[in-house]
């Protein structure tokens, strides 16, 4: 059971948590200006390291706030 | 005589009083204070199992949890299987048999209650032996707050089987208990160390009363933890080394001095070690024969192994060659100790082989806030535990920004210590009776069997021969399986290496890991405030997500058809109330939220009038429908939302996500309302004479108050927002009031259409009235691949917007083709009803599906069955027969258009 | 006016039974129809007596008074959530054992005082938990509060009187 530093709340079980994935995904500024192999990629192709991952989550159970962390995949420390 | 080999004083039990119990069908007496194991042995019982793959009489080998031979089925007072005799605790009237690797669950459900505490800690000690004890009491002094969890009935540690410092560790257990701020807890075994300094514990609970429970699970978040969980001692790999009578010799020393029994009369001890000398020492003052002292490290080696059902002589050979055949009972055996590292190993940390000791000990090196004291770090000297167990208390006590205080140890006087032997394999003999792990019945031939094979891994030469895979997880093997794996391989034990360890350090019954999580409290029960009148009046409920909903409501001697039916009929030809209230409510507001409903939706919000209402329908951006709903418009900046019942949270969620992530600029707040508003559902032709009689201040006129708009007035008296929309194709409304009104509202509309025959109806019913229309249900009718134009609802997409949330993938190849699976009606033979889930062919004899049904219902409407279905370009096949399997075979059905009843929308306004 | 049904109404007495069969070393009760606000931007006027406001995140309050306050004497991007939650107040030496069996988080004295509150689950249903001078007060969402004093209620069993 990870603890995660909600930056509003504090510490918190990872089961008051969901997990949002990769983070520094954004929304393309203009959907239309991308071909569908690059519509894809925003849609579906995500990084999967073995090591630091910068990713979302969102204090669900809490305070319903969205942050970004690092975390070492391998480990599960969160680094940052 | 009872208990023959008790001793005449001396020991931890209580003597005045005796224990009755029965094991084997056999009548024994112990003492509080025994184990099972113990008062076995106080019998003169060394054979209590048999080795799961060879039959081979097995005894008692250890005195803990690492025991890997004595296992026994519990029959009373409840069945458990597969626990081990060192482990239980005596208490009057145990009936248990030995087992032969497997148990038997019990038939009956558990009686007994479990339940579950959280606890935050500080300091969070583990073993409270010498180290541990040390450890807290050090950081007790600081005012820190402080657990201590301990597998045994009292602390003590290893110091209850040498017999030392007792008083020490009374006085110790003694503060302990007193401190306001520690948790002393013994009859605890941490089994599971997980992130974060997370650790789950099970505590047995003895003698309580029914109502309170049996074993509880204690989940420990700690700032820091000493981990002071001990060494378990290893046996020697040589033939016949699985004999009643082989004996670990720390065992050996723990039941004489805790418990007061002899394990024999006559032994030889074979060690490689200088504790098993100490053994020898306590044993023989008690009374125990020592035939001889075989010391590895001078020379002896052993040679044979007599007896079957119990060690009968054994055979050494001396430093000087001669061998010697030495009548014993007892054969005890030291191949070292190894420091319990399987928590430090749960921790993430390494285990490494540490020549000097002989043993795979913790590195040290552990990312997380733990530190190891005593023997489970390697120190083996009890002042040297101490001193560390001190230390660490003090550290821990500096990180949770406290001062220590001076604490007293005991003064202890240390031999010199000869360094061990690191020794696995004693040579001689058939390897195929020289066992490695007793309880998978493994042996040098296994591994030999395996390395010969081609493997060098620890983790594959597991896998095959089944090492360390039991019930003990390798406790007593572990390490000598390394060892004896590198012997064969010829390289140095500590490149091979251990397996890993994983939870749990013990077993752990899944009652304990459910506690109170059962039945209803498995998952929360989610009620509405009508629950009350629904279960008075004869509902049957339906789980949605964690909702329980009406179903339906049978009269007497009505069955689910005849009861929906009845209900269906009433709604399309009378009046008819449901409640509804289960649907998700989100108010959405702030000078930006029609901009931000314009993104999310497909249609266009912004041009919604205050006062009306929208269907609405939410893609993700990869165009797959996500949910649907109503969207009103309260004021120009102010909107209510609602969702699909299980989708609530979800959908609020998503909000707060794009609204946090994407467009922080946009001037939005979104809050949940659900249970703010009590939703009643009025539908049917007579619907609108219920709802004037009600509302009389309302405008209920086709004209005054048309379709989706809403309207806020008063209802029965009461404040309430009424809307003009439907889920059934009738005439209705949904009025929303205060969840503490709805008692009352829903009492006052059953009285004024009790004229009417006003009928309450559930989700069943609720399901055929918006399948007959054609109205899919997110996530029955769709699964995550549907898009809004798969389901019809391309009038719902907008093409005037410039962008909103799954636009552009409606262009994408795969989006767009023509092929997609799209929903349709069907219509099967007469009579039959479609099983949900049915495979769609084109043919009787085709075995390639098209689609699915996704919805099946009986209709009163249309006088038949029907069903909704996603079928591949299903809508340019209306007007086909495709084949649906039924469980014994196909039937034919005509495909149609999804709306199959009022297609040209007359009954809408009444 | 007519009858208001609080989510709990029907359970008073079952609640009351606890602190007796506890010899009062658990004590709980519904505090029903509380006004509660949800508001995203704190109103300037100073709060009237008996009105708390906790704070739920870094713009999300709420305004808990007594009964029968208006949402609109708050401000505009006030929301009227009063029949969202109810109240169940507990209290008794036992208490904090008893939550301890429900909730993950740290209640301890030294970390959460009176006056501290924190959005988390108890026994896997959401809940406000503000600790005020007399014990702890749960804000339960109404769909969940049978639920919840259900489970209150068996979990009290653990502190039965005389065992």
């Amino acid at each position: 059971m990870m603890l995660i530093p909600c930056p509003w709340c504090g510490p918190r079980d990872e089961s008051e948590f969901h997990y949002g994935g990769q983070a520094g995904v954004a929304y393309p500024a203009e959907p239309d200006a991308l071909s569908d192999s690059e519509w894809a990629k925003y849609l579906f192709f995500r990084e999967n390291p073995k090591g630091p991952f910068r990713e979302r989550w969102s204090h669900s159970a809490g305070c319903r706030r969205w942050f970004s962390l690092v975390r070492d995949t391998v480990t599960n420390e969160v680094l940052r | 005589m009872s208990q023959p080999f008790r001793t005449a004083s001396g020991g931890l039990v209580d003597r005045g009083r005796a224990l009755a119990f029965l094991f084997d069908g056999r009548e024994y007496e112990g003492h509080p204070g025994d184990t099972l194991a113990s008062a076995l042995l106080a019998n003169g019982v060394h054979r209590v199992s048999s080795g799961i793959r060879t039959g081979r009489p097995r005894g008692i080998f250890a005195a803990g949890v690492e025991e890997p031979n004595a296992l026994v089925q519990i029959e009373e007072p409840f069945p458990e299987p597969m626990l081990t005799a060192t482990t239980v605790e005596l208490y009057d009237g145990l009936v248990a048999r030995g087992l032969r690797g497997q148990g038997r669950l019990a038939a009956d459900p558990d009686p007994g209650r479990y339940d579950g505490m959280y606890a935050h800690c500080d300091v969070l000690v583990i073993g409270a032996g010498p180290a541990g004890l040390a450890a807290a009491m050090v950081a007790a002094s600081s005012g820190a707050r402080v657990v201590v969890v301990d597998d045994q009935i009292r602390a003590g540690g290893s110091l209850l089987g040498t017999g030392e410092h007792l008083v020490w560790v009374d006085r110790v257990t003694a503060e302990l208990e007193a401190a306001p701020e520690v948790r002393l807890l013994t009859r605890t075994t941490a089994f599971g160390y997980y992130d974060d300094n997370y650790v789950v514990a099970v505590q047995r609970r003895p003698g309580l009363p029914e109502h309170r429970a049996r074993e509880r699970v204690w989940r420990i978040r700690a700032r820091r933890v000493v981990l002071a969980t001990g060494a378990h001692e290893r046996s020697l790999a040589f033939a016949g080394n699985d004999r009643p009578g082989v004996m670990l010799a720390g065992a050996a020393r723990t039941y004489v001095n805790r418990y007061g029994v002899l394990p024999g009369r006559r032994a030889v001890v074979l060690t490689g070690n200088d504790s098993a000398h100490d053994a020898a020492r306590d044993l023989a003052a008690a009374g125990v024969e020592i035939a001889a002292v075989a010391d590895l490290r001078d020379g002896w080696a052993i040679t044979g192994v007599a007896g079957t059902e119990r060690v009968e002589a054994v055979t050494l050979r001396a430093p000087d060659g001669i061998e010697r055949r030495l009548e014993a009972d007892l054969l005890l055996v030291s191949g070292g100790w190894n420091p319990v590292g399987a928590l430090y190993s749960q921790a993430g940390g390494r285990l490494v082989f540490d020549p000097g000791l002989a043993a795979f000990r913790p590195d040290g090196n552990c990312r997380q806030a733990l530190e190891v004291a005593g023997a489970a770090a390697g120190s083996y000297k009890l002042g040297v535990c101490l001193a560390e167990g001190a230390a660490a208390g003090k550290r821990a006590a500096e990180a949770a920004g406290l001062v220590a205080g001076e604490i007293v140890l005991p003064a202890v006087t240390e031999p010199e210590v000869t360094p061990p032997l690191a020794v696995w394999t004693l040579p001689g003999g058939d390897p195929a009776t020289a066992f490695v792990d007793l309880q998978r019945d493994v042996t040098v031939a296994d591994l030999t069997r395996a390395t010969g094979t081609g493997m060098r891994s620890a983790e594959h030469v597991k896998r095959y021969t089944t090492a360390g895979t039991a019930h003990d997880q390798g406790k007593t093997s572990g390490a000598l399986t390394s060892g004896v794996i590198a012997e064969l391989l010829g390289v140095e034990v500590g490149a091979l290496g251990v397996t890993t360890f994983r939870p749990p350090f013990t077993p752990v019954s899944f009652a304990a890991l459910a506690g109170r999580n059962r039945g209803m409290r498995f998952d929360p029960v989610r009620v509405t405030a009508l629950h009350a009148w629904h279960e008075a009046n004869g509902a049957l409920f339906e789980n949605v997500g964690q909702w329980r909903r009406p179903w339906y409501y049978p009269r007497e001697g009505e069955d689910m058809a005849a009861a929906v039916l009845r209900e269906c009929w009433a709604a399309r030809e009378g009046v008819a109330m449901m409640d509804a209230s289960t649907l998700g409510k989100i108010d959405v507001r702030g000078p930006d939220a029609a901009v931000f409903l314009d993104r999310l939706y497909t249609n266009m919000i912004s041009t919604l009038a205050p006062g009306a209402i929208r269907y609405g329908v939410m893609c993700r951006p990869d165009g797959m429908v996500f949910d649907d709903g109503t969207v009103i418009r309260l004021a120009e900046d102010r909107f209510l939302v609602t969702t699909t019942t299980g989708n609530a949270a979800a959908v609020l969620d998503w909000m707060e996500e794009w609204l946090q992530t994407e467009w922080p600029e946009l001037r939005v707040h979104c809050t949940s309302v659900t249970e703010q508003w009590a939703t009643v559902a009025l539908v049917g032709p007579d619907s609108r004479r219920v709802l004037a009689t009600l509302a009389p201040a309302l405008d209920v006129s086709r004209e005054g108050f048309p379709f989706m708009t809403w309207r806020d007035t008063e209802v029965a008296g009461l404040e309430a927002r009424v809307c003009r929309i439907s889920f059934s194709g009738e005439l209705a409304y949904e009025i929303n009031v205060s969840w503490w009104d709805a008692v009352t509202l829903w009492e006052a509309l059953l009285a004024a259409g009790a004229p009417l025959g006003i009928t309450p109806y559930g989700t069943e019913t609720m399901h055929v009235l918006r399948a007959e229309k054609g109205y899919p249900i997110i996530g029955q009718d769709t699964d995550g691949t549907v898009t809004p134009h798969d389901l019809g609802l391309s009038w719902a997409v907008s093409r005037k917007k410039a962008d909103f949330l799954g636009r552009r993938s409606f262009s994408r190849t795969d989006t767009a083709r023509p092929d997609r699976k799209q929903l349709v009606g069907l219509l099967p033979d007469a009579g039959t009803l479609l099983p949900e889930g049915s495979h769609l062919l084109t043919g009787p004899d085709e075995t390639a599906a098209l689609g699915h049904v996704t919805s099946s219902y009986h209709s009163a409407a249309l006088g038949r069955t029907f069903a909704l279905a996603l079928v591949r370009g299903g809508r340019g096949l209306i007007g086909q027969t495709l084949w649906a399997t039924l469980d014994d075979g196909v039937t034919p059905v005509a495909v149609t258009g999804s709306v199959l009843y009022d297609p040209e929308g007359t009954r809408r306004d009444g | 006016m007519a009858e208001r049904n609080s989510p709990l109404g029907g359970a008073t007495d079952r609640l009351a039974a606890v602190a007796a069969a506890t010899g009062g070393a658990v004590t709980v009760a519904e505090v029903p129809f509380l006004t509660q606000i949800g508001v995203r931007a704190l109103p300037s006027t100073s709060t009237a007596v008996d009105v708390n406001v906790l704070q739920l995140g870094p713009d999300e309050w709420l305004i808990v008074g007594p009964p029968g306050l208006s949402a609109a004497s708050a401000d505009s991007s006030a929301v009227d959530v009063s029949a969202q939650r109810t109240t169940v107040a507990m209290g008794g030496s036992r208490v904090l054992d008893l939550l301890a069996m429900g909730c993950a988080i740290d209640l301890h004295p030294r970390v959460f005082r009176v006056g501290d509150c924190a959005q988390t689950t108890m026994a896997h249903a959401p809940v406000i938990i503000w600790r005020r001078e007399t014990g702890f007060w749960i804000l339960v969402r109404a769909s969940f509060a049978a639920h919840l004093a259900d489970w209150i209620v068996d979990a009290a069993q653990e502190f039965t009187a005389g065992d």
